[in-house]
């Protein structure tokens, strides 16, 4: 079985679609035995879907850049 | 009494005051260039401030100010703000009560929007807080989608480093929207 430290990884990986079918299975196996590992899963899993509720939006960061350019001459 | 501190504006707050334009004016350019007059005009009042409120929320007052003369502008560029008279522009619905067109407070994607909005003002505040490299890579990798190789090659970094941030992001932003939205 994997440690709790890999199925978190796993876990994380999941919420960006990079885990592959295998890890998925390991962290499923892993899930069903270990309570803190279950616990963290749906939470990760709902904060993915929090962000993609919210319909985040934000700068580059080379808009980021630029901006700060521009205050700083102003300032 | 707090102190203004420009220096750090855009780390703090340009997504926070982005993600408000947007939501206002529904064009990415147009809720950056608010943004930025924001900041400006915030440099420029800066003697103004008189520290009772938090810098966000001066800065919010200032955009909310921005967004406001944004739509004046496009009214009058039209020539005039176009009046209605009937108030209803559907004739068939000739006798029907003005109480119908009022907003229903019960509608569900009404309500929906304005809690997705406070969502996101939540989501952006407890971004806010993280470390700076921290949010940068969650940013990047969570709001802009940019591929894991490609945000390591431009911050260089490896992909493992880049995974403990996403995990520190995650749990941190975990425990920051824990009171309201879990």
């Amino acid at each position: 079985m994997i440690s709790c430290e890999e199925a978190t990884a796993i876990c994380n990986k999941k919420q960006y679609n990079e885990a592959t079918s295998w890890q998925k299975i390991t962290l499923w196996f892993h899930v069903l035995l270990c309570r803190a590992c279950s616990q963290f899963t749906k939470k990760n899993t709902k904060l993915t879907s929090l962000f993609e509720k919210a319909n985040l939006h934000s700068l580059s960061e080379n808009e980021k850049e630029q901006l700060k350019k521009q205050l700083e001459n102003k300032f | 009494m707090h102190q203004l501190n420009p220096n750090s504006w855009v780390d703090l707050y340009a997504d926070y005051l982005f993600n408000y334009a947007v939501a206002r004016v529904s064009d990415a350019e147009i809720a950056k260039d608010l943004v930025q007059e924001t900041f400006f005009a915030g440099l420029r009042s800066a003697k103004n401030f008189e520290g009772n409120a938090a810098e966000r929320t001066w800065l919010i007052a200032i955009l909310k100010r921005k967004v406001i003369d944004h739509y004046r502008k496009i009214n009058s560029n039209k020539g005039k703000a176009e009046v209605r008279l009937s108030y209803s522009s559907n004739s068939d619905s000739d006798g029907d009560w003005l109480e119908e067109q009022v907003a229903d407070p019960q509608s569900v994607l009404e309500n929906d929007a304005i809690e997705n909005e406070e969502l996101g003002l939540a989501i952006q505040e407890c971004i806010s807080k993280l470390p700076k490299k921290q949010s940068m890579v969650f940013t990047m990798k969570t709001i802009q989608g940019i591929e894991t190789d490609d945000i390591c090659k431009e911050l260089d970094i490896n992909p493992s480093n880049l995974w403990v941030m996403i995990h520190r992001a995650r749990t941190a932003l975990m425990d920051c929207l824990n009171k309201n939205w879990f």
